[in-house]
């Protein structure tokens, strides 16, 4: 029973939490992704940019916010920067679709023209981050670092594996819940939100309805700016600010917002944590969780780890493959591609 | 003086002209229908009227102004409301988010309109949270029409609203329609099924390569021996 207690802690310490975390990383960035593309009609390419140029700027208000001896006591500062992250993120979506995007909308261009446009705009942001932060780890989160330790844990319940849970990853989970929540909201109860899915549904139909298709466009991007600078902050927050790591990041949101069904945002949800899930659960190694369930004679031997997590890429990759040959809307059925 | 009139129309979309001289038009309170063989031009007569493709000669008339120069945005916010053929509901949204999706214009109270939708087709009412996409074909031209209703419109344009449902779907349809014009509202209607069409309608257009070759009340164009051997099968 001890054995079983065990594996089921060290299951939640290293798969379920941070998988969780993960997840709801991912979920708000295949959100933006989604919005774009429902939208706008095309794959965003730059957002995993736009998601580094918000945390960027956030880091940046984190550390005059700190210079100034502000202190928001357990929780990190960067909390409290996030709103400058958001509108500088919101001014530079803005800018981007004034400068580039709405010249490709003006002529009606095919969505692949866009797809190769937000490729440059990447490279564009890409050079901008680096240019101002430069290209090394970050690491802005400050506060009490856990909301539960391995030690307390253990000598509360006597067992042997500890879990413990960081605050970074308690507030990745609520803040994720507080947005998606809000922009449900938005968009089933509000007037705006069910124009802007009356745009998505039907484009011609929306504009014979009297629907303003610029405010729509410009919504959308204030909307995914927020996601974006909010997913970007908080996977920073988790882990570390590392501008190669939100190119890297890319290939999971797109993979999640692929899986989930293009287009609509309970997909985007849904293939964030699955996409999540995936990826931990075949990089774990499950040795020692054996050692837990199964008699000592029985113990494997090697670290029964299906894939090195050097490889984690390929699982984002190859869920996306199989998606694409199997169900190629996804799972909620969003837009075929 | 016809309450709208699209006079004189020539125009294509781009390219070579689909549309010769074609007048068409209906009153306040009537039922206008335009039938003929396909590539007809019928549509496209319809959507010239409501700004859809450039006229190259010709000119739209509503109410004795010239409406000619006007985007069909803004034709819908001088009253005009148009049902197109296809894709013509949001099939992910609720029926009654489409119902205020068509209200978007509007800033006053919608629900007594909504209210007057449901009185019109009382499924709607019943199938209110259901997305229009699980819809069938008839309830969701019953959407559709309820959708431009929902601006309250003087003009109601229809494009084949009876397209690919059943022929007892058909005449319910067309009782509602009957009943829409009743109430004052203006109806202009492209129609596949020629011979129930003109029997309920009060002003009958037959147009031929974009031209008008009959013009006449639905009963004469019935009556017309040319117009039921070419047209209408005998």
């Amino acid at each position: 029973m001890e054995g079983f207690l065990n594996a089921l802690v060290l299951l939640s310490n290293f798969l379920v939490i941070p998988g969780l975390a993960y997840g709801c990383q991912l979920a708000l960035g295949a959100l933006g992704v989604t919005l774009i593309y429902g939208i706008l009609r095309f794959s965003n390419f730059a957002h995993g940019e736009t998601m580094a140029f918000g945390t960027m700027v956030t880091i940046l208000a984190t550390w005059w916010l700190k210079s100034s001896g502000v202190t928001l006591g357990p929780l990190p500062i960067a909390l409290l920067a996030l709103p400058a992250g958001i509108f500088a993120a919101i001014i530079l979506c803005l800018t981007t679709d004034k400068l580039v995007y709405r010249f490709y909308r003006e002529k009606k261009s095919n969505p692949v023209i866009f797809l190769i446009a937000s490729l440059g705009v990447m490279f564009f942001y890409n050079g901008l981050i680096r240019f101002v932060i430069g290209p090394s780890d970050q690491i802005f989160t400050d506060g009490e670092r856990f909301i539960l330790t391995v030690k307390e844990f253990r000598e509360s319940t006597g067992l042997v594996e500890g879990l413990a849970i960081r605050t970074t990853q308690g507030i990745t989970v609520v803040t994720a819940v507080i947005i998606v929540a809000a922009l449900f909201w938005f968009l089933n109860r509000t007037r705006t939100g069910k124009s802007m899915r009356a745009y998505s549904d039907n484009e011609d139909l929306a504009l014979l309805s009297g629907i303003n298709p610029d405010r729509v466009v410009l919504i959308a991007w204030a909307l995914t700016a927020i996601v974006a600078t909010v997913a970007g902050t908080l996977y920073g927050l988790d882990k570390s600010f590392k501008p190669f790591t939100y190119l890297q990041l890319l290939l999971p949101i797109f993979a999640s917002a692929i899986v989930g069904g293009l287009g609509n945002p309970v997909g985007a949800i849904a293939g964030g944590f699955i996409i999540a899930f995936s990826e931990v659960s075949i990089t774990f190694a499950y040795k020692k969780l054996l050692t837990y369930l199964v008699p000592e004679s029985w113990a494997p031997e090697g670290l029964v780890q299906l894939l090195s997590t050097d490889y984690k890429f390929a699982v984002s990759f190859a869920i996306l493959v199989l998606v694409l040959l199997i169900k190629p809307t996804g799972i909620f059925s969003g837009k075929s591609l | 003086m016809t309450f709208l009139l699209g006079k004189d129309m020539t125009g294509g979309y781009g390219g070579a002209d689909i549309l010769h001289d074609c007048t068409i038009g209906v009153e306040k309170g009537e039922i206008a229908v335009v039938v003929g063989p396909n590539g007809a031009g019928k549509s496209t007569a319809m959507k010239a009227v409501f700004g859809m493709l450039n006229l190259r000669q010709g000119h739209v008339e509503m109410d004795g102004e010239d409406i000619t120069s006007l985007s069909p945005q803004d034709r819908v916010k001088k009253g005009m409301g148009f049902v197109p053929q296809t894709s013509n509901v949001f099939t992910s949204m609720t029926v009654q988010e489409n119902l205020e999706m068509g209200a978007f214009i509007r800033d006053d109270d919608i629900v007594p309109t909504m209210e007057q939708v449901f009185d019109l087709f009382p499924i709607l009412q019943e199938k209110r949270d259901q997305p229009a996409g699980e819809l069938s074909g008839g309830q969701r031209q019953q959407v559709a029409v309820g959708r431009a209703l929902m601006t309250r419109p003087k003009i109601l344009m229809l494009d084949e609203p009876t397209a690919g449902v059943s022929p007892i779907v058909m005449d319910e349809l067309f009782d509602r329609i009957i009943e829409i014009a009743k109430t004052g509202i203006a109806i202009l209607m492209v129609e596949q099924n020629a011979k129930q069409a003109l029997n309920i309608a009060d002003k009958g257009y037959v147009l031929v390569q974009g031209r008008n070759r009959f013009t006449d009340t639905g009963e004469a164009l019935l009556g017309n021996p040319d117009v039921r051997r070419a047209f209408l099968g005998g």
